[in-house]
Protein backbone atom coordinates (compact mmCIF):
# COMPACT_ATOMS: atom_id res chain seq x y z
CA UNK A 1 0.00 0.00 0.00
CA UNK A 2 1.31 3.42 -0.65
CA UNK A 3 2.52 5.00 3.03
CA UNK A 4 3.11 8.51 1.36
CA UNK A 5 -1.05 8.90 -0.04
CA UNK A 6 -1.84 9.95 3.49
CA UNK A 7 -0.27 11.95 6.81
CA UNK A 8 0.08 9.86 9.46
CA UNK A 9 1.69 11.92 12.06
CA UNK A 10 1.44 14.98 12.78
CA UNK A 11 4.80 16.47 11.51
CA UNK A 12 4.71 14.40 8.64
CA UNK A 13 1.02 16.44 8.29
CA UNK A 14 2.28 19.79 8.45
CA UNK A 15 4.63 19.22 5.80
CA UNK A 16 2.48 17.67 3.08
CA UNK A 17 -0.54 20.08 3.69
CA UNK A 18 -1.24 21.45 0.36
CA UNK A 19 -0.31 25.12 0.01
CA UNK A 20 -4.12 26.31 0.31
CA UNK A 21 -3.69 24.65 3.85
CA UNK A 22 -0.38 25.79 4.95
CA UNK A 23 -0.61 27.92 7.83
CA UNK A 24 2.30 28.88 10.05
CA UNK A 25 1.61 28.17 13.77
CA UNK A 26 3.66 28.27 16.83
CA UNK A 27 4.53 25.09 18.45
CA UNK A 28 2.94 26.13 22.11
CA UNK A 29 -0.45 26.86 19.90
CA UNK A 30 -0.38 23.83 17.53
CA UNK A 31 -0.02 21.74 20.91
CA UNK A 32 -3.22 23.88 22.42
CA UNK A 33 -5.32 23.01 19.25
CA UNK A 34 -4.58 19.04 19.59
CA UNK A 35 -5.93 19.31 23.25
CA UNK A 36 -8.68 20.80 22.21
CA UNK A 37 -9.63 18.33 19.64
CA UNK A 38 -12.37 16.39 20.99
CA UNK A 39 -14.89 13.42 18.60
CA UNK A 40 -18.53 13.05 20.24
CA UNK A 41 -19.24 9.52 20.76
CA UNK A 42 -19.60 7.55 17.52
CA UNK A 43 -23.19 7.44 16.51
CA UNK A 44 -24.40 3.96 14.73
CA UNK A 45 -24.14 3.32 10.88
CA UNK A 46 -27.49 3.02 10.92
CA UNK A 47 -29.90 5.59 13.00
CA UNK A 48 -32.76 4.00 14.89
CA UNK A 49 -34.99 6.56 14.05
CA UNK A 50 -34.98 5.11 10.50
CA UNK A 51 -35.90 2.14 10.90
CA UNK A 52 -40.01 2.21 11.88
CA UNK A 53 -39.62 -0.50 14.87
CA UNK A 54 -41.99 0.00 17.14
CA UNK A 55 -44.92 -1.63 15.34
CA UNK A 56 -42.34 -4.60 14.43
CA UNK A 57 -41.82 -4.86 18.78
CA UNK A 58 -45.65 -4.43 19.01
CA UNK A 59 -45.97 -7.72 16.61
CA UNK A 60 -42.99 -9.70 18.36
CA UNK A 61 -44.36 -8.70 21.91
CA UNK A 62 -47.94 -10.45 20.64
CA UNK A 63 -46.25 -12.91 18.70
CA UNK A 64 -44.06 -13.95 22.15
CA UNK A 65 -47.23 -13.46 24.40
CA UNK A 66 -48.92 -16.00 22.07
CA UNK A 67 -45.85 -18.73 22.18
CA UNK A 68 -45.62 -18.43 25.80
CA UNK A 69 -49.38 -18.51 26.17
CA UNK A 70 -49.51 -21.84 24.54
CA UNK A 71 -46.28 -23.20 25.82
CA UNK A 72 -48.00 -22.46 29.30
CA UNK A 73 -51.41 -23.70 28.72
CA UNK A 74 -49.94 -26.79 26.90
CA UNK A 75 -47.82 -27.74 30.08
CA UNK A 76 -50.44 -26.92 32.50
CA UNK A 77 -52.89 -29.73 30.38
CA UNK A 78 -49.91 -31.93 30.50
CA UNK A 79 -49.75 -31.23 34.51
CA UNK A 80 -53.49 -31.71 35.20
CA UNK A 81 -53.49 -35.00 32.56
CA UNK A 82 -50.69 -36.32 34.52
CA UNK A 83 -52.25 -35.78 37.47
CA UNK A 84 -55.46 -37.29 36.74
CA UNK A 85 -54.13 -40.19 35.21
CA UNK A 86 -51.93 -41.01 38.45
CA UNK A 87 -55.02 -40.93 40.65
CA UNK A 88 -56.85 -43.05 37.94
CA UNK A 89 -54.37 -45.65 38.08
CA UNK A 90 -54.00 -45.80 41.52
CA UNK A 91 -57.53 -47.29 41.55
CA UNK A 92 -59.33 -50.21 40.26
CA UNK A 93 -63.24 -50.83 40.52
CA UNK A 94 -65.04 -53.68 40.71
CA UNK A 95 -68.27 -53.38 39.95
CA UNK A 96 -71.15 -56.18 40.70
CA UNK A 97 -74.17 -56.04 38.91
CA UNK A 98 -77.84 -56.98 41.00
CA UNK A 99 -79.27 -60.72 39.94
CA UNK A 100 -81.75 -63.04 41.13
CA UNK A 101 -81.21 -64.58 44.10
CA UNK A 102 -77.71 -62.91 44.37
CA UNK A 103 -76.72 -61.93 47.73
CA UNK A 104 -75.04 -58.12 47.05
CA UNK A 105 -73.13 -57.56 50.49
CA UNK A 106 -71.86 -61.31 50.37
CA UNK A 107 -71.05 -61.11 46.73
CA UNK A 108 -69.21 -57.56 47.57
CA UNK A 109 -67.18 -58.90 50.59
CA UNK A 110 -66.16 -62.10 48.61
CA UNK A 111 -64.75 -59.63 45.74
CA UNK A 112 -63.38 -57.20 47.83
CA UNK A 113 -61.42 -60.27 49.76
CA UNK A 114 -60.39 -62.22 46.14
CA UNK A 115 -58.65 -59.09 45.45
CA UNK A 116 -56.79 -58.55 48.33
CA UNK A 117 -55.35 -61.62 47.33
CA UNK A 118 -53.01 -60.40 44.99
CA UNK A 119 -49.93 -59.32 45.45
CA UNK A 120 -49.89 -55.61 44.36
CA UNK A 121 -53.16 -54.30 45.81
CA UNK A 122 -53.23 -52.18 49.24
CA UNK A 123 -57.37 -51.67 50.35
CA UNK A 124 -60.48 -52.93 49.70
CA UNK A 125 -63.43 -50.44 49.88
CA UNK A 126 -66.89 -51.27 49.79
CA UNK A 127 -69.16 -48.51 49.04
CA UNK A 128 -72.15 -48.30 50.85
CA UNK A 129 -75.54 -47.62 50.11
CA UNK A 130 -75.23 -43.99 50.93
CA UNK A 131 -72.39 -43.37 48.78
CA UNK A 132 -73.68 -44.86 46.08
CA UNK A 133 -76.97 -43.09 46.24
CA UNK A 134 -74.20 -40.06 46.41
CA UNK A 135 -73.05 -40.95 43.49
CA UNK A 136 -76.39 -40.81 41.47
CA UNK A 137 -77.61 -37.92 43.38
CA UNK A 138 -76.95 -35.93 40.00
CA UNK A 139 -79.14 -38.30 38.21
CA UNK A 140 -82.09 -39.39 40.19
CA UNK A 141 -82.83 -37.17 42.87
CA UNK A 142 -82.35 -37.31 46.51
CA UNK A 143 -84.35 -40.08 48.97
CA UNK A 144 -83.35 -42.98 46.60
CA UNK A 145 -84.28 -46.27 47.47
CA UNK A 146 -81.59 -48.69 46.13
CA UNK A 147 -83.54 -51.52 47.25
CA UNK A 148 -86.16 -50.22 44.57
CA UNK A 149 -83.58 -50.55 41.23
CA UNK A 150 -81.35 -52.71 40.22
CA UNK A 151 -78.40 -50.25 40.61
CA UNK A 152 -75.13 -52.15 40.64
CA UNK A 153 -72.74 -52.02 43.45
CA UNK A 154 -68.91 -51.08 43.69
CA UNK A 155 -65.59 -52.25 46.04
CA UNK A 156 -62.92 -49.83 45.57
CA UNK A 157 -58.98 -51.53 45.24
CA UNK A 158 -56.10 -49.19 45.75
CA UNK A 159 -53.36 -50.45 43.76
CA UNK A 160 -49.31 -50.07 44.71
CA UNK A 161 -49.11 -48.28 40.89
CA UNK A 162 -45.28 -49.39 40.81
CA UNK A 163 -46.12 -53.08 41.07
CA UNK A 164 -49.52 -53.33 40.22
CA UNK A 165 -51.54 -56.81 40.61
CA UNK A 166 -52.10 -59.33 37.85
CA UNK A 167 -55.24 -57.55 36.48
CA UNK A 168 -56.26 -60.22 33.68
CA UNK A 169 -55.65 -63.44 36.30
CA UNK A 170 -57.78 -60.67 38.72
CA UNK A 171 -60.51 -60.48 36.41
CA UNK A 172 -60.62 -64.39 35.19
CA UNK A 173 -61.38 -65.32 39.19
CA UNK A 174 -63.87 -63.09 39.67
CA UNK A 175 -65.58 -64.45 36.76
CA UNK A 176 -65.38 -67.59 37.82
CA UNK A 177 -66.46 -66.99 41.57
CA UNK A 178 -68.94 -64.21 41.08
CA UNK A 179 -70.24 -64.15 37.51
CA UNK A 180 -71.93 -60.93 38.54
CA UNK A 181 -68.87 -59.06 38.72
CA UNK A 182 -66.54 -56.98 36.20
CA UNK A 183 -62.97 -55.34 36.83
CA UNK A 184 -62.80 -52.33 35.86
CA UNK A 185 -58.87 -51.53 35.86
CA UNK A 186 -59.27 -47.75 34.08
CA UNK A 187 -57.31 -48.41 30.85
CA UNK A 188 -59.66 -46.79 28.82
CA UNK A 189 -59.57 -43.73 31.06
CA UNK A 190 -56.03 -43.92 30.97
CA UNK A 191 -55.54 -44.41 27.76
CA UNK A 192 -57.47 -41.31 26.51
CA UNK A 193 -56.24 -39.19 28.83
CA UNK A 194 -52.76 -40.09 27.27
CA UNK A 195 -54.15 -39.42 24.01
CA UNK A 196 -55.68 -36.36 24.59
CA UNK A 197 -51.90 -34.95 26.62
CA UNK A 198 -50.56 -35.92 23.81
CA UNK A 199 -52.55 -34.51 20.80
CA UNK A 200 -52.42 -31.31 23.37
CA UNK A 201 -48.92 -30.68 22.96
CA UNK A 202 -49.39 -31.43 19.06
CA UNK A 203 -51.63 -28.79 18.52
CA UNK A 204 -49.61 -26.22 21.28
CA UNK A 205 -46.91 -27.36 18.61
CA UNK A 206 -48.71 -26.83 15.89
CA UNK A 207 -49.56 -23.07 17.39
CA UNK A 208 -46.14 -22.60 18.25
CA UNK A 209 -45.14 -23.40 14.47
CA UNK A 210 -47.25 -21.37 12.93
CA UNK A 211 -46.32 -18.21 15.46
CA UNK A 212 -43.39 -18.25 14.62
CA UNK A 213 -43.84 -18.79 11.04
CA UNK A 214 -45.72 -15.47 10.65
CA UNK A 215 -43.20 -13.59 13.24
CA UNK A 216 -40.61 -14.80 10.95
CA UNK A 217 -42.15 -13.31 7.88
CA UNK A 218 -43.29 -10.61 9.44
CA UNK A 219 -39.26 -9.87 10.44
CA UNK A 220 -38.63 -10.54 6.82
CA UNK A 221 -40.77 -7.87 5.79
CA UNK A 222 -39.83 -5.67 8.12
CA UNK A 223 -35.98 -5.65 7.22
CA UNK A 224 -37.39 -5.60 3.60
CA UNK A 225 -38.72 -2.56 4.35
CA UNK A 226 -35.51 -1.16 6.67
CA UNK A 227 -32.78 -1.96 3.97
CA UNK A 228 -35.50 -0.27 1.12
CA UNK A 229 -35.35 3.05 3.82
CA UNK A 230 -31.74 2.67 4.23
CA UNK A 231 -30.76 2.38 0.48
CA UNK A 232 -28.82 5.12 0.21
CA UNK A 233 -26.67 4.15 3.74
CA UNK A 234 -26.22 0.71 2.07
CA UNK A 235 -24.81 2.24 -1.35
CA UNK A 236 -22.21 4.03 0.78
CA UNK A 237 -21.39 1.40 2.81
CA UNK A 238 -20.95 -0.82 -0.87
CA UNK A 239 -18.52 2.16 -1.82
CA UNK A 240 -16.46 2.14 0.91
CA UNK A 241 -15.71 -1.57 0.95
CA UNK A 242 -18.37 -2.80 3.35
CA UNK A 243 -19.01 -6.85 3.59
CA UNK A 244 -22.62 -7.93 2.85
CA UNK A 245 -21.92 -9.26 7.10
CA UNK A 246 -20.80 -6.22 8.18
CA UNK A 247 -23.69 -4.03 6.55
CA UNK A 248 -25.86 -7.47 8.33
CA UNK A 249 -24.07 -6.71 11.40
CA UNK A 250 -25.17 -3.24 11.83
CA UNK A 251 -28.71 -4.05 10.52
CA UNK A 252 -29.11 -6.85 13.54
CA UNK A 253 -27.87 -5.26 16.21
CA UNK A 254 -31.49 -3.25 15.59
CA UNK A 255 -33.25 -5.96 15.40
CA UNK A 256 -31.95 -7.58 18.13
CA UNK A 257 -32.52 -5.08 20.32
CA UNK A 258 -36.34 -4.56 19.05
CA UNK A 259 -37.13 -8.46 19.12
CA UNK A 260 -35.53 -8.44 23.09
CA UNK A 261 -37.51 -5.38 23.97
CA UNK A 262 -40.61 -6.99 22.29
CA UNK A 263 -40.64 -10.48 22.93
CA UNK A 264 -39.58 -9.88 27.08
CA UNK A 265 -42.82 -7.50 26.82
CA UNK A 266 -44.83 -10.29 25.68
CA UNK A 267 -43.48 -13.22 27.54
CA UNK A 268 -43.22 -10.87 30.97
CA UNK A 269 -47.27 -10.34 30.18
CA UNK A 270 -47.76 -14.00 29.86
CA UNK A 271 -46.00 -15.16 32.51
CA UNK A 272 -47.66 -12.01 34.62
CA UNK A 273 -51.19 -13.70 33.58
CA UNK A 274 -50.71 -16.85 34.51
CA UNK A 275 -49.09 -15.60 38.17
CA UNK A 276 -51.91 -13.83 38.48
CA UNK A 277 -54.43 -16.42 37.41
CA UNK A 278 -52.75 -19.05 39.96
CA UNK A 279 -53.15 -16.06 42.82
CA UNK A 280 -56.60 -15.85 42.20
CA UNK A 281 -57.27 -19.73 42.39
CA UNK A 282 -55.10 -19.89 45.47
CA UNK A 283 -57.47 -17.48 47.17
CA UNK A 284 -60.88 -18.14 45.43
CA UNK A 285 -60.38 -21.77 47.09
CA UNK A 286 -63.62 -23.86 47.65
CA UNK A 287 -65.62 -20.89 45.62
CA UNK A 288 -68.09 -21.97 42.89
CA UNK A 289 -65.93 -19.48 40.02
CA UNK A 290 -63.04 -21.59 41.00
CA UNK A 291 -64.47 -24.90 41.19
CA UNK A 292 -65.67 -24.52 37.48
CA UNK A 293 -62.39 -22.75 36.15
CA UNK A 294 -60.49 -25.64 37.99
CA UNK A 295 -62.98 -28.16 36.59
CA UNK A 296 -62.00 -26.50 32.77
CA UNK A 297 -58.41 -25.86 32.79
CA UNK A 298 -57.32 -27.42 36.01
CA UNK A 299 -54.71 -25.90 37.81
CA UNK A 300 -53.47 -22.61 36.45
CA UNK A 301 -50.03 -23.22 38.63
CA UNK A 302 -47.01 -23.51 35.37
CA UNK A 303 -44.27 -24.19 37.97
CA UNK A 304 -40.76 -23.24 37.81
CA UNK A 305 -40.65 -25.33 34.27
CA UNK A 306 -42.98 -23.67 32.75
CA UNK A 307 -41.56 -19.83 33.53
CA UNK A 308 -38.20 -21.19 32.47
CA UNK A 309 -39.96 -22.63 29.21
CA UNK A 310 -41.36 -18.92 28.75
CA UNK A 311 -37.87 -17.67 29.25
CA UNK A 312 -36.67 -20.09 26.84
CA UNK A 313 -39.36 -18.87 24.12
CA UNK A 314 -38.09 -15.04 24.65
CA UNK A 315 -34.90 -16.19 23.95
CA UNK A 316 -35.92 -17.93 20.98
CA UNK A 317 -37.88 -15.24 19.68
CA UNK A 318 -35.37 -13.10 20.19
CA UNK A 319 -32.61 -15.30 18.38
CA UNK A 320 -34.96 -15.93 15.26
CA UNK A 321 -35.94 -12.56 14.83
CA UNK A 322 -31.69 -11.49 14.69
CA UNK A 323 -30.94 -14.58 12.61
CA UNK A 324 -34.04 -13.89 10.35
CA UNK A 325 -32.71 -10.43 9.96
CA UNK A 326 -29.20 -11.27 9.26
CA UNK A 327 -29.96 -13.89 6.11
CA UNK A 328 -32.43 -11.40 5.14
CA UNK A 329 -30.09 -8.56 4.79
CA UNK A 330 -27.29 -10.72 3.60
CA UNK A 331 -29.46 -12.20 0.94
CA UNK A 332 -30.99 -8.78 0.25
CA UNK A 333 -27.70 -7.38 -0.43
CA UNK A 334 -26.01 -10.41 -2.55
CA UNK A 335 -29.44 -9.56 -4.82
CA UNK A 336 -28.89 -5.79 -5.10
CA UNK A 337 -25.09 -6.16 -5.92
CA UNK A 338 -25.94 -8.67 -8.38
CA UNK A 339 -28.60 -7.13 -9.99
CA UNK A 340 -25.94 -3.29 -9.89
CA UNK A 341 -22.97 -5.54 -11.08
CA UNK A 342 -25.34 -6.99 -14.24
CA UNK A 343 -25.78 -4.67 -16.73
CA UNK A 344 -27.94 -6.87 -18.70
CA UNK A 345 -30.41 -6.41 -15.33
CA UNK A 346 -29.33 -2.92 -14.85
CA UNK A 347 -31.55 -0.17 -16.26
CA UNK A 348 -28.03 2.11 -16.55
CA UNK A 349 -29.94 5.18 -15.12
CA UNK A 350 -26.68 5.83 -12.99
CA UNK A 351 -25.01 5.97 -16.42
CA UNK A 352 -23.63 9.45 -17.88
CA UNK B 1 -2.64 -1.81 -12.14
CA UNK B 2 -5.18 -1.52 -13.84
CA UNK B 3 -5.99 -3.02 -17.51
CA UNK B 4 -8.72 -3.07 -19.84
CA UNK B 5 -9.00 -4.76 -23.46
CA UNK B 6 -11.33 -4.85 -25.53
CA UNK B 7 -14.04 -4.39 -23.10
CA UNK B 8 -17.55 -3.79 -24.53
CA UNK B 9 -20.68 -2.88 -22.08
CA UNK B 10 -24.33 -2.93 -23.09
CA UNK B 11 -27.58 -2.41 -20.99
CA UNK B 12 -30.45 -4.83 -20.75
CA UNK B 13 -30.73 -5.12 -24.96
CA UNK B 14 -29.58 -1.54 -25.63
CA UNK B 15 -26.80 -0.46 -28.27
CA UNK B 16 -23.44 -0.77 -26.33
CA UNK B 17 -22.88 2.20 -24.32
CA UNK B 18 -18.89 1.40 -24.38
CA UNK B 19 -17.06 -0.30 -26.78
CA UNK B 20 -13.81 -1.49 -27.73
CA UNK B 21 -11.92 0.29 -24.40
CA UNK B 22 -8.25 -0.66 -24.68
CA UNK B 23 -6.43 1.16 -22.03
CA UNK B 24 -4.49 0.82 -19.32
CA UNK B 25 -4.34 3.17 -15.83
CA UNK B 26 -0.85 2.72 -14.45
CA UNK B 27 0.81 3.30 -11.11
CA UNK B 28 1.08 6.99 -9.71
CA UNK B 29 -0.78 8.04 -12.86
CA UNK B 30 -2.97 10.82 -13.23
CA UNK B 31 -5.59 11.20 -15.59
CA UNK B 32 -8.35 12.78 -16.46
CA UNK B 33 -12.05 11.46 -17.77
CA UNK B 34 -13.60 13.65 -20.22
CA UNK B 35 -16.39 13.64 -22.96
CA UNK B 36 -20.10 14.86 -23.04
CA UNK B 37 -22.66 13.73 -20.99
CA UNK B 38 -24.20 10.21 -21.49
CA UNK B 39 -20.89 9.28 -23.50
CA UNK B 40 -20.35 6.94 -20.77
CA UNK B 41 -17.91 8.27 -18.10
CA UNK B 42 -19.78 6.97 -14.64
CA UNK B 43 -20.36 3.91 -16.09
CA UNK B 44 -16.77 3.41 -16.90
CA UNK B 45 -16.17 4.47 -13.67
CA UNK B 46 -18.49 1.36 -11.94
CA UNK B 47 -16.49 -0.66 -14.39
CA UNK B 48 -12.64 0.69 -12.83
CA UNK B 49 -14.89 0.56 -9.45
CA UNK B 50 -15.43 -3.49 -9.60
CA UNK B 51 -19.20 -2.05 -9.19
CA UNK B 52 -20.63 -3.50 -12.71
CA UNK B 53 -19.20 -6.12 -15.10
CA UNK B 54 -18.38 -5.42 -18.31
CA UNK B 55 -20.95 -7.11 -21.69
CA UNK B 56 -17.66 -8.40 -22.89
CA UNK B 57 -14.04 -8.24 -22.79
CA UNK B 58 -10.94 -9.18 -20.32
CA UNK B 59 -10.16 -6.42 -17.21
CA UNK B 60 -7.46 -6.80 -14.91
CA UNK B 61 -7.65 -5.04 -11.68
CA UNK B 62 -4.13 -5.31 -9.40
CA UNK B 63 -2.86 -8.11 -11.66
CA UNK B 64 -6.40 -10.45 -11.43
CA UNK B 65 -8.46 -11.29 -14.06
CA UNK B 66 -12.39 -9.53 -12.81
CA UNK B 67 -13.93 -12.52 -14.14
CA UNK B 68 -12.52 -14.93 -12.02
CA UNK B 69 -12.63 -13.66 -8.90
CA UNK B 70 -15.75 -14.63 -6.47
CA UNK B 71 -17.80 -11.93 -5.58
CA UNK B 72 -17.61 -12.14 -1.90
CA UNK B 73 -13.92 -10.90 -2.62
CA UNK B 74 -14.92 -7.69 -4.48
CA UNK B 75 -14.89 -5.99 -1.19
CA UNK B 76 -11.30 -6.60 -0.42
CA UNK B 77 -10.29 -5.68 -3.98
CA UNK B 78 -12.31 -2.39 -3.97
CA UNK B 79 -10.92 -0.93 -0.53
CA UNK B 80 -7.78 -0.58 -2.64
CA UNK B 81 -10.10 2.12 -4.57
CA UNK B 82 -10.99 5.08 -3.30
CA UNK B 83 -14.12 6.91 -5.04
CA UNK B 84 -15.83 10.04 -4.72
CA UNK B 85 -18.96 11.70 -6.40
CA UNK B 86 -20.54 14.66 -7.27
CA UNK B 87 -23.57 14.66 -4.91
CA UNK B 88 -20.63 13.60 -1.85
CA UNK B 89 -22.82 10.99 -0.87
CA UNK B 90 -22.05 11.83 2.78
CA UNK B 91 -24.30 10.27 5.50
CA UNK B 92 -26.52 13.09 7.13
CA UNK B 93 -26.48 11.29 10.10
CA UNK B 94 -22.92 11.13 10.98
CA UNK B 95 -20.57 14.07 12.06
CA UNK B 96 -17.37 14.83 9.34
CA UNK B 97 -15.28 12.98 11.47
CA UNK B 98 -17.82 9.89 11.68
CA UNK B 99 -17.92 9.94 7.91
CA UNK B 100 -14.29 9.95 7.06
CA UNK B 101 -13.87 7.64 9.49
CA UNK B 102 -16.18 5.08 7.88
CA UNK B 103 -14.13 3.13 5.61
CA UNK B 104 -12.14 1.71 8.89
CA UNK B 105 -14.81 1.24 10.62
CA UNK B 106 -16.17 -0.79 8.31
CA UNK B 107 -13.15 -2.66 8.46
CA UNK B 108 -13.71 -3.49 11.98
CA UNK B 109 -10.82 -1.40 13.50
CA UNK B 110 -11.43 0.21 16.99
CA UNK B 111 -11.93 3.96 17.15
CA UNK B 112 -9.10 4.35 19.33
CA UNK B 113 -6.46 3.00 16.64
CA UNK B 114 -7.28 5.48 14.27
CA UNK B 115 -8.85 9.00 15.74
CA UNK B 116 -5.94 10.87 15.34
CA UNK B 117 -5.17 9.48 11.72
CA UNK B 118 -8.84 11.09 10.57
CA UNK B 119 -7.83 13.92 12.88
CA UNK B 120 -4.53 14.56 10.60
CA UNK B 121 -6.11 14.04 7.37
CA UNK B 122 -8.95 16.47 8.05
CA UNK B 123 -6.73 19.29 9.18
CA UNK B 124 -4.74 17.91 5.81
CA UNK B 125 -7.98 18.64 3.74
CA UNK B 126 -8.45 21.46 5.47
CA UNK B 127 -11.50 20.38 7.69
CA UNK B 128 -9.70 20.76 10.69
CA UNK B 129 -12.35 22.89 12.27
CA UNK B 130 -15.22 21.14 11.11
CA UNK B 131 -14.80 17.89 12.53
CA UNK B 132 -17.73 17.48 14.68
CA UNK B 133 -19.90 19.69 12.01
CA UNK B 134 -23.22 17.91 10.17
CA UNK B 135 -22.82 17.66 6.44
CA UNK B 136 -25.66 19.67 6.49
CA UNK B 137 -23.76 22.99 7.93
CA UNK B 138 -20.64 21.84 5.40
CA UNK B 139 -20.90 24.34 2.30
CA UNK B 140 -20.66 22.27 -1.06
CA UNK B 141 -16.50 22.89 -1.15
CA UNK B 142 -16.10 21.54 2.20
CA UNK B 143 -18.48 18.56 1.65
CA UNK B 144 -16.72 17.46 -1.11
CA UNK B 145 -13.26 17.88 0.74
CA UNK B 146 -14.76 15.54 3.45
CA UNK B 147 -15.64 13.19 0.60
CA UNK B 148 -12.36 13.22 -0.74
CA UNK B 149 -10.82 12.38 2.49
CA UNK B 150 -13.38 9.64 3.46
CA UNK B 151 -12.03 8.12 -0.24
CA UNK B 152 -8.25 8.65 0.80
CA UNK B 153 -8.54 6.78 4.48
CA UNK B 154 -7.46 3.93 4.07
CA UNK B 155 -4.79 4.77 1.59
CA UNK B 156 -5.96 3.71 -1.54
CA UNK B 157 -3.85 2.66 -4.64
CA UNK B 158 -5.97 4.49 -7.57
CA UNK B 159 -8.70 7.76 -6.59
CA UNK B 160 -11.95 7.59 -8.81
CA UNK B 161 -13.51 10.83 -8.65
CA UNK B 162 -16.77 11.58 -10.68
CA UNK B 163 -17.17 15.00 -11.38
CA UNK B 164 -15.59 15.98 -8.36
CA UNK B 165 -15.92 19.68 -8.71
CA UNK B 166 -19.77 19.88 -10.79
CA UNK B 167 -21.27 21.19 -6.92
CA UNK B 168 -18.28 23.90 -6.15
CA UNK B 169 -17.20 27.36 -7.63
CA UNK B 170 -14.27 27.62 -9.60
CA UNK B 171 -11.86 28.78 -6.71
CA UNK B 172 -12.80 25.84 -4.74
CA UNK B 173 -12.85 23.85 -7.82
CA UNK B 174 -8.81 24.61 -7.86
CA UNK B 175 -8.44 24.17 -4.19
CA UNK B 176 -9.88 20.95 -4.62
CA UNK B 177 -7.70 20.16 -7.60
CA UNK B 178 -4.79 21.00 -5.93
CA UNK B 179 -5.64 18.03 -3.36
CA UNK B 180 -5.90 16.11 -6.36
CA UNK B 181 -2.07 16.93 -7.32
CA UNK B 182 -1.13 16.58 -4.33
CA UNK B 183 -2.31 13.16 -3.90
CA UNK B 184 -0.85 12.07 -7.06
CA UNK B 185 2.75 13.28 -6.06
CA UNK B 186 2.73 11.28 -2.87
CA UNK B 187 2.02 8.65 -5.08
CA UNK B 188 -1.84 7.50 -5.42
CA UNK B 189 -3.06 7.20 -8.91
CA UNK B 190 -6.16 9.39 -9.77
CA UNK B 191 -8.46 9.12 -12.43
CA UNK B 192 -11.16 12.62 -12.72
CA UNK B 193 -14.23 12.51 -14.68
CA UNK B 194 -15.18 15.69 -16.04
CA UNK B 195 -16.00 18.21 -18.30
CA UNK B 196 -14.91 21.06 -16.78
CA UNK B 197 -12.24 22.10 -19.99
CA UNK B 198 -11.17 25.13 -17.68
CA UNK B 199 -10.22 22.51 -15.05
CA UNK B 200 -8.36 20.46 -17.41
CA UNK B 201 -6.52 23.15 -19.08
CA UNK B 202 -5.04 23.91 -15.63
CA UNK B 203 -3.19 20.57 -15.60
CA UNK B 204 -1.21 19.05 -18.41
CA UNK B 205 -2.12 15.76 -17.50
CA UNK B 206 -3.37 12.78 -19.61
CA UNK B 207 -6.96 12.66 -21.44
CA UNK B 208 -9.33 9.94 -21.82
CA UNK B 209 -11.48 11.36 -24.35
CA UNK B 210 -14.72 9.36 -24.78
CA UNK B 211 -17.44 9.98 -27.30
CA UNK B 212 -20.31 7.40 -28.58
CA UNK B 213 -18.93 5.07 -26.36
CA UNK B 214 -15.15 4.83 -28.12
CA UNK B 215 -12.17 5.58 -26.08
CA UNK B 216 -9.58 8.25 -26.99
CA UNK B 217 -6.08 8.80 -25.18
CA UNK B 218 -4.08 11.67 -25.44
CA UNK B 219 -0.86 11.35 -23.70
Amino acid sequence: MNELSRPKATKSAQSQKPESEQQAQPAGQKQARRVEMRVRPTAPILPPSNIQGNALMVVIAIMAFLACLTLGAVSMVRATASSWQSQISREITIQIKPDDGLDMNAALKKARDLALTFVGTREGTIMDESATARLLEPWLGTGLNLADLPVPRLVIVTIDEKNPPDFAGMRDLLKTEIPQAFLDDHRTWVDRLVSMAHTTVLIGMGVLVLVFTAMILTVIFATRGALSGNRHIVEVLHFVGAESSFVAGEFQKHFLKISIKGSAAGGALAAAMFAIANMWQANSLATPESDQASALFGSFTIGMGGYLGIFATMIVIALLTTLTARFTVMRTIDEIDLIRSDPARSDGLSAS
Amino acid sequence: MIHFENVGLRYGMGPEILRDMTFDIPKRSFQFLTGPSGAGKTTLLRLLFMSLHPTRGIIHMFGRDLSQIPRAELPMLRRRVGIVFQDFRLLDHLTTYENVALPLRVRGKEESSYRNDVIELLKWVGLGERINVLPAVLSGGEKQRAAIARALMDQPEILLADEPTGNVDPPMARRLLNLFLELNRLGTAVVIATHDLALMDQVDARRMILTEGRLDIYE
